[in-house]
């Protein structure tokens, strides 16, 4: 990898109780095949994100396995139902170990 | 992109193993998933699990301009309540060289089962996309996509 991952995400800061959000969230990572080759005919081995993880106070309310066949830079959007207030925790899972993680304090209006 | 083309190099390297004559073996790997891969996979997820057309809205765009970054947003009817949800809905690309694109996983809390992301198409193909239901019932739905730039050009 190039860079490192910074993921990004766009959570509304405060919502009713009862309320749909939606949750866009983005993260920079190369997520390579592993079907490419470099200049010297070698196959680039596969490094993905073959995970992607909310939880909304320490419950998982929606995960994503990822493949190769996701784009370079991957983008996730899902929707959620606003109940109480806490924050959510996303997790990336990167092929090579690593974890990326971002934060989101959720208030009710 | 400054990462280069992914597709566009496999495809050479493919175009290559078969000029040498030396492919048949390599080949299978790098060919794109077939009929029966597909069946295959779709296999190991469900048994003998037959889904049914409905309930999905996939949308796709008809025409990819860029096979690199191709839009894909799923919405299943459920009421994503504690005993009627979509427990997961998986996308496969049939001409990719590994089928598998995405699964997502829904809880009840979700409220809604929809999500989007964005993923790679080699060349024009179809998107099978197959819900399962918090009861084990299973939907489908296909789409095919147009890609105008999957690799080189083609």
């Amino acid at each position: 990898m190039a860079t490192a991952s910074v993921p990004r995400v766009r959570v509304p800061a405060q919502a009713r109780a009862g309320e749909l959000i939606e949750i866009k969230t983005l993260i920079s990572h190369d997520m390579e095949s592993g079907q490419r080759k470099d200049a010297a005919g070698k196959t680039i081995p596969r490094q993905i994100i073959n995970r992607f993880t909310a939880s909304f106070n320490g419950r998982i309310v929606f995960e994503a396995d990822w493949y190769t066949s996701v784009s370079a830079n991957p983008y996730q959007s899902f929707f959620y139902r606003v109940k109480e207030p806490g924050a959510f925790t996303f997790v990336w899972k990167d092929d090579n170990g690593s974890e990326y993680t971002a934060t989101s304090k959720l208030t009710i209006v | 992109m400054a990462s280069g083309n992914r597709f566009c190099s496999r495809r050479r390297v493919l175009q290559l193993a078969f000029a040498a004559n030396s492919g048949l073996l390599l080949a299978p790997r790098f060919a794109q998933a077939d009929a029966k891969s597909l069946a295959d996979e779709i296999r190991k997820l469900y048994a003998d699990g037959k889904p049914t057309d409905g309930r999905i809205k996939l949308d796709v765009p008809q025409i990819a301009e860029n096979g690199l970054v191709v839009p894909i947003a799923i919405d299943v009817e459920s009421p994503m309540s504690a005993d009627d949800y979509v427990k997961a809905v998986h996308v496969f690309a049939d001409g990719n060289p590994l089928p598998q694109v995405v699964s997502f996983r829904f809880s009840p809390e979700c409220g809604k089962a929809s999500a989007s992301t964005r993923m790679r198409l080699a060349q024009t193909q179809n998107i099978l996309c197959i819900a399962e239901m918090s009861n084990g019932t299973l939907y489908s739905a296909k789409a095919e996509v147009k890609v105008t730039i999957g690799g080189c050009g083609g």
